[in-house]
């Protein structure tokens, strides 16, 4: 109760020092608008629509990209830490694209794919692979040998000791590579729909997009608000719950 | 099987090492982990190898269980040679290497789920007699991290005893507990030997240790690892590790085993 009273406290802190640098007139309103002047925006774009429908498009899409990048991601990951030939294939090839800036990815897509969901979709998809198939490597070579030593000796072997050892065994990395896919979707998605516009689906980077050419800085602060929101929101409610899981397990993370 | 056979158990196997010889290779250097060493232990039999750090003990229980393979020589275990590790021959290590992901019960489950020929409740029935065997039918729902240093290891006790296996295999268990906690285990693990007969191969570098358990103490030298000498101790059990007679056995072998060492430094 008190650490969300102080929380609050200062997010209201925030919210006064803007109003004061507003009211301060050191920029112009056109620059640095006030926080009712967002708050304004936001409320008239949720009563019209715009915003919801906005946020629709891009969850849909983040969601859809994220689990395609996670399918491809993961298995890649447990071959590349299983098998030598593969570590030095598509191991290198992953490490290599990683420090690829998923923006990079735009020019090829709108050739291959033009203006189209697709493009969208494989920037998304080659901004949270690469992580993920690194994230889950990692994974599993942080496994005390000991564990695998003690199950061989049980008896469990192949099949059984992915899925039984390895893979539970390597949960929390691959837990906070997963939390690492979806920061590099989400910013992947932002850049493509900032970047690439198209007919079928008007998402918030697109909005803020149009904030920026519309010189309207209400919306551009808003979208940014609303895209920090989801970003909190997510970790809350998806991740936060299999940590905390983690953490009671595992004995980790205690203070 | 039936329950009850389950929980009485198969007999204990015999175990012959042949000749087993084994080298460590690395790029700087090569280690001559075990040269030429031959042992037999007899069915239900408690054998504790002892020896000073890198005399190769770890790695000859490493073959027995077929973690480990010997370059030369084999292991025999009922006269079927040991390629692979296989859950007649279960290990207890001395980190507790528990499950971090399961519970106490979980983990005692976890070797059972591998043994066919058995309905899941039978396995849950056998699980909960062993984590009350050694003590800890409170805690069979607790997670690893929430038991202490003693407590994780009788739990491992417990997931190695639970599938039943024919041998059991020690790697300084008790090593990093403390000597409270370890007096207790020792009258544990004599009175569960006891009403459960396995052949065990316990090692250790605590002289007094070996004395209290074993029937023989077989000491180890090092560089090359060999057999150095045979101890058989025919003392009464249940043992108790402060009793004067046992401090008698116990100064023999730790007056042999620094001789082994000074010669050790005078030979090279």
């Amino acid at each position: 109760m008190k650490r969300t009273l102080l929380a609050t406290i200062f997010f209201l802190v925030l919210l006064v020092i803007w109003s004061v640098i507003v009211q301060a007139k050191i920029w112009s309103p056109i620059l640095l608008p006030s926080p009712q002047s967002v708050g304004e925006y936001l409320l008239g774009a949720a009563r019209d629509g715009t915003l919801l429908q906005a946020t629709g498009v891009t969850v849909r899409r983040l969601v859809v990209g994220y689990l395609i990048g996670i399918a491809i991601g993961l298995p890649l990951g447990l071959l590349t830490s299983a098998w030598k030939f593969v570590e030095d294939t598509i191991g290198v090839l992953a490490l290599g694209l990683q420090t690829l800036p998923s923006v990079c990815w735009i020019p090829l897509a709108l050739l291959w794919f033009g203006q189209t969901e697709s493009a969208m979709l494989f920037v998304v998809v080659m901004g949270t692979v690469w992580s993920v198939v690194i994230a889950t490597d990692t994974g599993v070579r942080n496994i005390p040998p000991i564990f695998a030593r003690a199950a061989r000796t049980m008896g469990s072997s192949g099949l059984h000791k992915w899925t039984k050892v390895i893979l539970p065994a390597s949960l929390p990395y691959l837990v906070s590579g997963m939390k690492q896919g979806w920061a590099f979707a989400w910013r992947s998605l932002m850049a493509a729909e900032i970047y690439v516009t198209i007919l079928t689906g008007f998402g918030l980077g697109h909005l803020l997009h149009y904030g920026r050419e519309l010189h309207a800085m209400d919306q551009v602060i808003g979208v940014m608000l609303v895209i920090v929101l989801i970003g909190l929101l997510t970790d809350k409610i998806l991740f936060a719950p299999i940590e905390r899981f983690l953490h009671q397990r595992w004995g980790t993370g205690l203070r | 099987m039936s329950l009850q056979e389950e929980l009485i158990g198969p007999p204990p196997a015999k175990l012959i090492v042949e000749n087993v010889s084994k080298w460590f290779r690395t790029t700087r250097q090569t280690v001559h982990a075990l040269d030429n060493v031959s042992l037999n232990i007899g069915e239900g039999e408690f054998v504790c190898l002892v020896g000073p750090s890198g005399c190769g003990k770890s790695t000859l229980l490493d073959i027995i269980s077929g973690l480990e393979t010997p370059d030369e020589g084999v292991v025999m275990a009922d006269n079927e040679p040991v390629l692979n590790p296989g859950r007649h021959r279960l290990v207890m290590f001395q980190e507790s290497a528990l499950f971090p992901w399961l519970d106490v019960t979980g983990n005692v489950m976890f070797g059972l789920k591998l043994k066919p020929g058995l309905t899941n409740k039978e396995r849950l029935e056998i699980a909960k007699f062993f984590i009350q065997l050694v003590g800890l039918e409170k805690f069979s729902a607790a997670h690893v991290h929430e038991l202490s240093g003693g407590m994780k290891q009788r739990v491992a006790l417990a997931r190695a005893l639970a599938p039943n296996p024919r041998v059991l295999l020690m790697d300084e268990p008790f090593a990093a507990l403390d000597a409270l906690t370890r007096e207790q285990l020792y009258s544990d693990i004599q009175r569960i030997w006891q009403k459960r007969r396995k052949t065990i191969v316990f090692v250790t570098h605590n002289v007094r240790e070996a004395v209290c358990l074993a029937d023989c103490v077989i000491l180890f030298s090092r560089n090359p690892g060999r057999i150095r000498e045979q101890f058989d101790i025919r003392l009464p059990r249940p043992r108790d590790i402060n009793s004067v007679e046992l401090a008698e056995h116990s100064g023999e072998i730790t007056r042999a085993l620094k001789g082994h060492s000074a010669g050790e430094v005078s030979d090279s």
